[in-house]
């Protein structure tokens, strides 16, 4: 009996520890830039927001977050979910999930500034709260950050164990003049990714989203 | 400064260096030959003896598995035959119980109407009385000369109609006699009838138990052979071995078919129930637990064939007394018809979960759902395949079995013929280790042969100022002049 009862602890201390509900869960947190010369770009963000929502299964968790003058602030979170365990249940959070991401598409305001930094601080402590296994911020931005005054965004990125990918990484007027500017744009924020700990990529084709959230 | 690239010089000119190199290498290989081939020899017999001791052990586990698998095999022969005649002997049982059982009935019954044939035979028996022997005085009355008599006119005229009036009564009963004879022949028909067909049952019934006695005698005439251990027997034995592993393994191999159509039947659904975020080491908890079900048909369905004594996978419920085995049959047949009851409601929800995911998917690329999708036929097929899905893998039960018998005979086959193999390879081993040690030592024999020669040269010259006495023995010892030959196996010997 007093081995039976070794055996049995045995043998549900292998299951739960076998079981691993979380650490396979994907967390994605998509920032979108508003600023004047972007904000043009949102309706191709709906069509990843779409793809993304296929592709995420029960037990993800989901968020979509704006880039404005200030980011970092949870009011800047357009919607947030976690995919319940049941598929239908989940279905109709995806569903809910579009219609509030069209609404904010169709009616959306643009910024003055670009506040990319504290849309990154914003994903970072979304998703490290989610306690999701694998964790993606998609930037949906052309990277140019400019900041109002007052604001401060010298606290280094924490991103250990995050996926960041730059999507639809636009040139600017003074990108097709000079291209090294855009060039050292993606490299500073790749610095910036790798530095503290996460990978970077860039995906500019939108047509090759099959393997958007692979890791690495 | 070296000789041929790795030897020192010892004079000036590298030719007499390398010249002087030979002679020396030549000399200590002269005096190093028996030693070497000694050494060289005891290696080859150690190679030699040493695999062929392996090789003999090998084929002594070889010869113990093959009488491990005539074991095996005689056994599972043994059995089989056994059932064959249980199962005659079953089914004799039941015949009788259902043929024979009213045979008291039927001999009684036989015995009554035979009793009642024989009475009816006895009473139609009886002649009916003949009309009276009345001709003769008619004739005579007839015969009389007619007269204008009026007294005999009136005479005759009555006896006339007397005898008219009695020959219509005779005739009456005549009629009435030969018709209750009739119906008494009449009565004995349907008797008659009855025991024809009670005979041909009779018959019919002894046939068939005179048929299966036959087969009896023919599994018996098997299972003395199987006993006797003939070739016969264990040639039709691991024939029919080798057949029952194939057949049931393809067999097998369909049933996995069903197994996937039926996993992913409910895998989805499964989802629903247990979470499609969990997972259990690299699977999620949605797939193992639809696996799990299956599985669990399986089994239910293994005891099912179990207590029917269709299969004999666990002899413990083959010897269950018959109330506790048919216990075990509704016990099983019930929780396979709730888990199949269970397999079609999930595969009705799969079907709904799937409709679901295709508009979802629909709605995420903005194109409009299509109408096609409504159709009903597909989730009725759902449903029934996953209700009957369940009962079909409980016929697994039986090719499994045979799978598991025939297997253990193969496997023994293909490890003793693995053992075959690696004792012949072994005594190769050793033989190639014996012949290689033999050239080796004929190889050094021919490089250091100048030596060898020169040997031979000077002990002929010794010989030849030996006394004239001793020439001759000299001679015949030292041969005329040529290299000694050297055989290996001599020296083997002397070694042994």
């Amino acid at each position: 009996m007093k081995y039976f009862r070794f055996w049995l602890i045995g043998f549900l201390i292998l299951l739960i520890g076998c079981s691993q509900q979380s650490n396979r869960a994907k967390g994605v947190y998509m920032l979108l830039d508003t600023s004047g010369t972007y904000a043009v770009e949102l309706k191709k963000a709906r069509l990843i927001i779409n793809y993304l929502l296929g592709t995420l299964q029960p037990g993800d968790t989901m968020a979509v977050g704006r880039i404005d003058t200030g980011s970092f602030s949870e009011k800047d979170i357009v919607a947030k979910v976690t995919f319940d365990a049941r598929p239908s249940v989940a279905n109709n959070q995806k569903r809910a999930f579009q219609n509030k991401v069209s609404t904010f598409v169709t009616g959306v305001r643009q910024s003055s500034y670009t506040d990319i930094s504290g849309g990154l601080y914003q994903a970072i402590e979304y998703l490290n709260e989610s306690g999701s296994g694998n964790k993606y911020i998609l930037i949906f931005s052309d990277l140019q950050e400019e900041l109002a005054k007052g604001y401060v965004r010298d606290v280094p990125l924490e991103l250990s164990g995050f996926h960041i990918i730059a999507l639809n990484v636009t040139k600017l007027r003074a990108d097709n003049q000079d291209p090294k500017k855009y060039l050292a744009r993606v490299e500073q924020w790749r610095g910036k990714a790798e530095k503290g700990g996460g990978t970077w990529r860039v995906i500019n084709d939108l047509e090759r989203l099959d393997n958007i959230l692979a890791k690495g | 400064m070296t000789t041929a690239g790795f030897l020192p010089t010892i004079t000036a000119s590298p030719f007499l260096s390398t010249f002087i190199w030979i002679i020396l290498i030549l000399a200590a290989m002269y005096l190093a030959r028996k030693p070497f081939h000694r050494c060289m020899a005891s290696f080859s017999l150690i190679i030699r003896n040493s695999m062929r001791l392996f090789a003999t052990s090998v084929k002594l586990a070889e010869k113990r598995l093959n009488d491990r698998n005539r074991d095996v095999l005689l056994s599972a022969g043994r059995q089989h035959a056994e059932r064959c005649v249980e199962r005659e002997f079953e089914r004799i049982s039941s015949a009788v119980q259902r043929d024979l059982e009213g045979y008291p009935q039927v001999q009684r019954k036989l015995n009554e109407n035979l009793v009642k044939l024989d009475e009816d035979h006895h009473n139609s028996v009886e002649i009916p009385q003949t009309l009276p022997d009345w001709a003769k005085v008619i004739k005579a009355i007839a015969s009389v000369r007619p007269s204008n008599d009026p007294v005999v006119g009136n005479m005759l005229k009555s006896i006339h109609q007397t005898l008219s009036e009695q020959h219509m009564k005779a005739l009456e009963q005549h009629r009435i006699d030969a018709s209750k004879r009739h119906a008494i022949l009449n009565r004995m028909l349907p008797l008659l009838r009855s025991m024809k067909k009670t005979l041909v049952s009779l018959n019919k019934s002894l046939s068939n138990l005179n048929f299966r006695a036959k087969r009896i005698d023919r599994y018996m005439d098997n299972y003395e052979e199987i006993r006797e251990q003939t070739d016969t027997a264990m040639g039709t034995l691991s024939s029919s071995s080798l057949t029952q592993f194939f057949i049931s393994g393809a067999v097998l191999l369909i049933a996995l078919g069903g197994a996937i159509i039926n996993f992913n039947l409910i895998a989805l659904p499964m989802s629903e129930m247990v979470g499609g975020g969990s997972y259990i080491g690299p699977y999620k908890t949605s797939d193992i637990a639809g696996l799990v079900i299956i599985c669990l048909e399986i089994c239910t369905g293994i005891f099912l064939m179990e207590s029917l004594r269709i299969t004999r996978l666990f002899p413990i419920i083959g010897s269950m007394d018959d109330r506790m085995r048919m216990m075990l049959f509704w016990i099983a047949f019930s929780l396979l018809a709730i888990l199949a009851g269970v397999e079609s409601s999930l595969a009705f929800m799969r079907d709904r979960i799937a409709g679901d995911m295709e508009a979802l998917r629909q709605s995420l690329a903005g194109v409009s759902p299509s109408s096609v999708a409504g159709s009903v036929i597909p989730t009725v097929g759902q449903m029934v395949m996953g209700f009957i899905l369940p009962f079909i893998l409980t016929f697994v039960a039986i090719p499994l079995e045979s799978f598991v018998a025939s297997s253990r005979t193969i496997l023994g086959l293909i490890a003793a013929w693995m053992l075959r193999s690696l004792a012949f390879a072994l005594r190769l081993i050793g033989l190639l280790g014996y012949y290689t040690g033999r050239l080796t030592i004929n190889l050094y024999d021919l490089v250091i042969f100048p030596a060898l020669w020169l040997e031979g040269v000077v002990a002929q010259s010794l010989f030849r100022t030996q006394t004239k006495d001793n020439t001759a023995d000299k001679e015949k010892t030292t041969g005329s002049g040529t290299m000694p030959a050297v055989d290996p196996l001599v020296e083997n010997k002397e070694m042994g």
